[in-house]
């Protein structure tokens, strides 16, 4: 009855996003887009930190890395989209195969530090790396050419492009619901809660770390390979450790404890972004205050507060 | 003096100015158990609250170097008892969390109070100029900031190695229960611990300041430096931090020189050189997950 | 003449300038329960942690069926057959009991590697839980997460995923420890159970004496680090050694209570 009822708001939901291009202006068009990439960011870093307990300071290495990927892709090689959005998945994953080798052997408080600083370095390399990444001006002009699949769809319409990203934000939700709810999750939550017990129950903990931390890179990178477009350039701003703190705040927001959580801090956070932004210039101090305040006071987030206060209700 | 000589003098500058960052980070780590990623931009306030005194206020660069790590310190006991209470009996990760949290609140005050501009402040009239030392000409600031370096190192040994206060923060470090059940209060413990850590923040802040040209960023360079350090030589570890600081010193002194292009990512490829072998750090324990 | 299911030679353990395990020779026979007494700070966990694989030791070996696993990680040793529980509860507090045991089971089973399965309808894994549970008498608690369970059934649902991965050698860290007196006849009672089908082998640590004597075939004293004695019941009561080491202490004890 109760999987019911929410699989009942889950459609309207998705209706409800569908309709967007057709009963809202463009501006909500282009919030909407933001907040699904942005929410596929946030859940592909709540599978690290949420699921299995690691707080990574360095997820937006994975989100640039995508973007710059599809920027390249593009510029050198022009091919179509789905295919270059492999390529961001795979350039990330790749990135955070080698990064989560340095760093998933060691504790949480080394892997936040060096998470930051890894991340720090990529930023660092983009932005000096002028002849590949053209340094802090970033890659523009690049153009998207034909969708892939044989279907032929103008992705310059934002329309059009909100429909595609929404359905490949959802697809890849999908994917990822089904990676939690596996076995594989379970064993993930079972890490952040006593990976000591794990590993005595047969597991090489570290390896199960560094699969979900590239898998988590992967999807990021898959955001990020969707933003390129959107935003029209790939920026080192992309790598920088503010940008990695966004997935960390929209996942604390939304609720770490729950699949849907990030989504949902990703739309609070877009919303509040847009509408804080408009008449100040200090967005950052806001976010540190909320991101405080959360932790401090709301640490199960917006879903959990919620869920908490529905089940003392129903007492 | 050769290129090598000056060099040499410039890391041993550099070092001794991220060990004097770097430590706090360390002793704060040490008890608490907790990175404060918010001490760079610790030492960032102290850079500007050095600023204001000498070049708005108009007091001597001595007096800022007494006052500001000390309104720093204040602040750090004020986000202590009204911030970080709530956090300590909980995950680590919350407290990672929250100072991260203070860093965007900081940074972004910063960048509020005294703009995005860079900032200059000169050094004091007898620290100016330069001396000559084996026929060449040296900064004659360098080599406070060596003399520094070593000061707060020795003051530093000699703190934890011969008072009472040492033992204590030592003790609390090993074992907090066994401490409290020792009568010692642990609460203040903390909160001066935390605090401490913040006053050696500012201090590297006010000695940096006349060096660097302060900007809102310079608090996000230093933070990632003093991680650096901190990976390399161990954390929890005072003679690691004193190491770290000395090879990351001599790879800027050196790299700066001769390797200009990649000279940004040489700390980085150090790190992570040390974490293949050693990714206790040099001198750590315990790092393992 | 069987083979020996566990060989444990010269096993010595350092920390800096204290040696807390030192020289430690025993063989375990299939099937049999030795009890591991000693005072705290005997270094009977320290020795637990040299077997499981929690601690490198300094010297000596262990060998387990003819192989060697001495400094082994413990995701390896679990695998070749040995399986241990913790004198402090080290369970997934919030998980549910069942959950706490499938995970084990899904460790044990390889399904752990399925990252496309959905792990709530996997009926087989969710049967051999409940069976598990039912064995330790806490199939009861199946569905209340794990975090507010008694004391006592958490040691039980400790012990539950112990034997999850099926091992030969079975080792419980003090397992009654902080438990009711029922609780602990209980538990007992279980242990004793479970050593007498034959499946398992088990090294037990306790204080609790009566414990100690109900289930133990051969009981090996420890004191500071070494190891004192190892024989039966029978001789070790009657051991003048470990009478003036440890149980000479317990009889001064039970003299005074009595009064």
């Amino acid at each position: 009855m109760k999987t019911r009822i929410l699989l009942a708001i889950l459609a309207v939901v998705i209706a409800g996003l569908i309709a967007v291009p057709w009963v809202a202006s463009y501006f909500y068009i282009f919030i909407f887009t933001e907040i699904l990439i942005l929410g596929l960011f946030a859940a592909s870093f709540n599978l690290v930190f949420g699921y299995t307990g690691m707080l990574s300071f360095g997820h937006a290495a994975f989100f640039g890395v995508g973007s710059y990927a599809m920027a390249l892709v593009l510029i050198h090689l022009e091919w179509p989209f789905l295919i270059s959005l492999l390529a961001s998945m795979g350039a990330a994953a790749l990135l955070a195969l080698i990064i989560g080798f340095f760093c998933v052997r060691l504790n949480e408080v080394y892997f936040a530090m060096l998470t930051l600083a890894f991340g720090m370095m990529v930023f660092a390399i983009a932005y000096q790396w002028r002849s590949v990444t053209n340094g802090s001006d970033g890659l523009a002009g690049f153009s998207l050419g034909s969708f892939g699949l044989g279907l032929d769809l103008t992705l310059g319409n934002p329309a059009v492009y909100y429909h595609v990203v929404l359905a490949i934000v959802g697809v890849a939700s999908v994917i990822l619901y089904v990676i939690c709810r596996s076995s594989f999750g379970m064993i993930l939550r079972a890490i952040r809660q006593n990976p000591e017990r794990v590993s005595f129950a047969g597991l090489n903990v570290r390896t199960y770390r560094l699969v979900a931390f590239v898998i988590a890179g992967a999807f990021a990178g898959l955001a990020g390979g969707l933003i390129a477009p959107f935003l029209r350039v790939a920026s080192p701003e992309l790598l920088h450790w503010s940008m990695s703190a966004e997935p960390i705040l929209m996942a604390i927001l939304g609720g770490t404890g729950y699949f849907l959580g990030p989504f949902i801090g990703a739309a609070v956070f877009v919303l509040l972004e847009t509408w804080i932004t408009s008449f100040t210039e200090s967005w950052m101090l806001v976010l540190g205050v909320i991101l405080a305040l959360m932790v401090i006071f709301f640490r199960k987030g917006l879903l959990g507060t919620v869920v908490d206060w529905w089940m003392e209700v129903r007492k | 003096m050769s290129g090598i000589g000056s060099a040499l003098l410039n890391s041993l500058d550099i070092g001794l100015l991220l060990f004097i960052i770097a430590v706090g980070l360390n002793i704060v780590f040490g008890v608490l158990n907790i990175i404060n990623f918010a001490h760079g931009a610790l030492y960032m306030l102290g850079a500007y609250l050095a600023f204001t005194l000498i070049n708005i206020v108009g007091m001597p660069f001595w007096a800022a170097l007494l006052l500001a790590p000390l309104g720093v310190a204040i602040l750090a006991v004020l986000i202590d008892r009204f911030l970080l209470r709530y956090i300590y009996s909980r995950d680590v990760a919350d407290s990672l969390l929250l100072t991260f949290a203070l860093l965007l609140i900081i940074n972004e005050s910063v960048r509020m109070i005294w703009g995005s501009g860079i900032q200059v402040v000169q050094p004091p009239p007898l620290l100016a100029g330069s001396m000559s030392i084996m026929g060449s000409f040296v900064p004659t600031y360098s080599l406070f900031v060596i003399a520094m370096g070593l000061l707060l190192l020795a003051g530093l040994w000699y703190l934890f190695n011969r008072t009472r206060i040492g033992r204590i923060m030592r003790a609390a470090a090993l074992d907090r229960d066994m401490a409290e059940a020792l009568c010692i209060n642990t609460r203040l413990v903390v909160t001066g611990v935390f605090a401490f850590g913040a006053w050696l923040a500012a201090v590297g802040g006010v000695v940096a300041a006349p060096m660097r040209a302060l900007d809102p960023g310079m608090g996000d360079k230093i933070i990632i430096e003093s991680f650096i350090v901190v990976v390399i030589g161990g954390l929890g570890s005072f003679p690691g931090a004193l190491l770290g600081a000395l090879i990351l010193g001599l790879i800027h002194g050196f790299g700066g020189r001769y390797f200009p292009e990649v000279n940004m990512l040489l700390p980085f490829m150090g790190m992570a050189l040390v974490l293949l072998f050693k990714p206790n750090g040099i001198m750590g324990k315990g790092a393992a997950a | 003449m069987t083979n020996p299911v566990l060989t444990i030679s010269n096993l010595t353990k350092r920390f800096g300038g204290n040696t807390a395990v030192s020289g430690i020779n025993l063989d375990v026979m299939p099937k049999e329960t030795i009890a591991i007494i000693g005072p705290n700070g005997a270094g009977k966990t320290t020795f637990y942690n040299m077997v499981s694989g929690r601690m490198q030791p300094s010297e000596g070996s262990v060998v387990l069926d003819g192989k060697d696993i001495t400094g082994l990680p413990p995701h390896k040793i679990s695998r070749l057959g040995v399986s241990r529980s913790f004198q402090i509860n080290n369970i997934f507090p919030e998980m549910t009991v069942q959950e706490n045991v499938e995970v084990v089971l899904s460790a044990y089973h390889g399904h752990s590697r399925k990252l496309f399965n959905i792990a709530s309808r996997n009926t087989g894994i969710q049967q051999e839980a409940i069976e598990l549970l039912k064995r330790l008498g806490i199939d009861n608690l199946k569905a209340q997460r794990a975090e507010v369970i008694s004391y006592g059934d958490k040691r039980l649902l400790e012990i539950a995923m112990v034997l999850a991965t099926r091992p030969k050698l079975v080792l419980l860290d003090e397992p009654t420890a902080g438990m009711t007196p029922d609780e602990t006849r209980r538990t007992t009672k279980l242990v004793k159970s479970l050593a007498d089908s034959g499946d398992y082998t088990f090294l037990v640590t306790e204080h609790d004496m009566d414990v100690v004597f109900g289930l133990a075939d051969r009981i090996l004293v420890m004191h500071r680090g070494e190891k004192l004695f190892a024989g039966t019941p029978e001789e070790v009561k009657n051991h003048p050694e470990v009478r003036r080491a440890y149980l000479g202490e317990e009889d001064d004890e039970t003299e005074e209570s009595n009064v």
